[in-house]
């Protein structure tokens, strides 16, 4: 099985968006008498039919747990268990299978480094940084780390486009920088982040780079050689995959020397009542029974992606965000929120001075599902000096047709406001 | 009448001349959401103006897609709630509106009594209990809900 998708395979076929909807089963059905316009993929993406196949398959023909193998069918689960590993492992381009910890997703992957690095790295005088468009799950985490060992977080300005302020970024690393924690796509504004030139420059004072993949992995190829950060985390439902699955890269050194998040089973190698020693990577960060049927259905995920014209898709996804900035500036009372050179298909506005909730609301009437709210970015929000956005965040299944029912049903919308 | 503390709260028509039977009645009439959202937002119009000092932390009742605010008096004398509620969001305004048409100027006895959910069943615009956490209604009905067991 060929597995990277950082080097495209040979495709007989170019991207077809009608043909990949049908791989969606979701996606045909209607909601509130008007099919569905699916337009909240930066909350969670819809699931092909082969990642809902492999779950069902998982549970009927190959459930039991995992390296405890005193049986055929154990033997049989940790063999798919740990070829999705390998497959995360190609799909990113980590150099080992062993720097695929399996977390519940991206929020505890975050958690794990934070807490961890509190533990064994952070002094009292350190230094964080972070930037104004994080995410909560990339906030809070590291304000309880700086609070448990003295450290001190600082927050990295963006300009009026929503990118991170490279110069002032720059000023900010110094010697006592202990970590820098930023985000690859912004979930808001929907900014790409120059990881690599983040990851650089942070590296010249001697700082680990911890990034937030949430919302890259399912839009673009991600190679964590290439960028050099020290971690890279992700969610697998953001990648068209289950829920409940999520991965943290590391480069092996800094995986070696984090303690471990949560003890138990599986993650011990020796145990007796006096004291524990730790299992090698990456089982010492997997205590307990793993999401078994999780890793097995994002490895289908992945799988998937691998199938189709990836490139297609991320040309396809651009010119949804284009279509969509054409049509947002015909209706001149809408506001973007988030306008950077390098940006992927995150579409924040304000419709004139009505609140976000009651255009989401009247959205919804109209079969469009959008995201309404602060987007677990209060802090960015304070600094935009608004309550909360609507959000429509594209994939690569909708279509410019989806596009332009969104503006129609903004235009009915705007009547009722 | 006792004399309250915030005199507004005596105001707006929910509760007596809009009750929560006639907001039923006249929601059953409607075909489409058009209509009825057209509706929703008119109710919300006619909600007493709550003044910006009770726009406090205190009142607040944060949702994650908009938040409400909540006034609620006491009337010793007449053994009277009296209520009002604003929100930024006209929908949720209009949803609270409606609320107060079940609850307002009762009697501490009269709102535990009411049977709310049947009556969001009835209206037919509360089926999702995620979206009222998300703008804050549960909460809202929790909050006078809570503020009648203490008074009853």
């Amino acid at each position: 099985m060929t597995m990277s998708s950082i080097t495209p395979i040979t495709k007989n076929q170019q991207f077809n968006v009608d043909k990949i909807r049908q791989d969606f089963p979701l996606l045909n059905q209607k909601i509130k008498g008007k099919p569905l316009v699916y337009l909240d993929n930066a909350a969670t993406t819809q699931k092909p039919q082969v990642v809902i196949d492999a779950l069902s398959q998982f549970y009927a023909n190959s459930n039991s747990n995992v390296h405890r193998g005193a049986h055929s069918l154990s033997d049989h689960a940790t063999e798919l268990f740990e070829k999705a590993r390998n497959n995360v492992q190609h799909f990113i381009n980590a150099k080992f299978s062993h720097q695929i910890i399996w977390t519940k997703g991206t929020t505890e992957a975050i958690n794990m480094i934070a807490s961890g690095l509190a533990q064994s790295h952070l002094k009292p005088g350190d230094e964080i940084i972070i930037s104004t468009m994080e995410h909560h799950a990339n906030i809070v985490p590291w304000q309880v780390a700086a609070q448990r060992s003295g450290a001190k977080l600082i927050v990295a300005p963006i300009n009026e486009k929503g990118e991170l302020n490279f110069p002032v970024y720059k000023t900010l690393l110094n010697e006592k920088t202990a970590i820098v924690a930023m985000t690859h796509v912004s979930n808001t504004l929907g900014t790409i982040n120059d990881v690599k030139e983040i990851v650089h420059c942070a590296q010249q004072v001697g700082a680990i780079t911890v990034i937030d993949g949430a919302q890259a992995i399912g839009h673009d190829s991600v190679d964590v050689q290439d960028l050099d950060c020290d971690f890279y985390v992700f969610s697998g439902h953001k990648l068209f995959g289950p829920t409940g699955i999520g991965v943290l890269y590391g480069k092996e050194d800094r995986l070696e020397q984090l303690p471990p998040f949560q003890t138990g089973g599986e993650m011990i190698q020796t145990v007796t009542f006096q004291e524990a020693t730790w299992n090698a990577l990456p089982y010492k960060f997997e205590a307990g029974t793993p999401n078994i049927a999780g890793a097995i259905g994002l490895s289908a995920a992945i799988d998937y992606l691998s199938g189709i014209d990836r490139a297609g898709a991320i040309a396809h996804e651009h010119r949804l965000m284009n279509y969509c900035i054409e049509l947002a500036q015909d209706m001149d009372d809408i506001r973007l929120y988030g306008t950077a050179q390098n940006k992927m298909a995150i579409f924040s506005f304000l419709l004139g001075d009505a609140h976000p909730s009651d255009v989401g609301t009247l959205l919804n009437q109209q079969g469009i599902a959008v995201r309404t709210g602060h987007h677990c970015t209060m802090p960015l929000m304070n600094e935009l000096g608004i309550p909360g956005t609507v959000r429509a965040s594209f994939s690569l299944y909708n279509t410019e047709e989806e596009v332009a029912m969104l503006f129609a049903a903004l235009t009915k919308a705007k009547t009722f406001l | 009448m006792n004399k309250l503390a915030i005199p507004a709260l005596s105001n707006g028509p929910f509760g007596t001349e809009i009750k929560s039977t006639d907001i039923a009645d006249t929601l059953s009439f409607f075909d489409d959401w058009e209509d009825r959202y057209r509706y929703i937002i008119d109710l919300g119009k006619e909600l007493t103006t709550l003044p910006t000092s009770c726009r406090t932390d205190e009142n607040l009742i944060i949702g994650c897609q908009s938040q409400v605010w909540l006034v609620c008096e006491y009337d010793k004398t007449n053994n009277l709630l009296f209520m009002a509620v604003d929100s930024e969001a006209l929908i949720v305004k209009g949803l609270a509106a409606i609320v107060l048409s079940a609850f307002n100027k009762k009697t501490p006895q009269q709102i535990t009594d009411f049977n709310i959910d049947a009556f969001f069943t009835d209206i037919d615009l509360f089926n999702h209990l995620s979206s009222m956490r998300g703008n804050g209604l549960r909460a809202m009905v929790s909050k006078i809900l809570y503020l009648a067991k203490n008074y009853g």
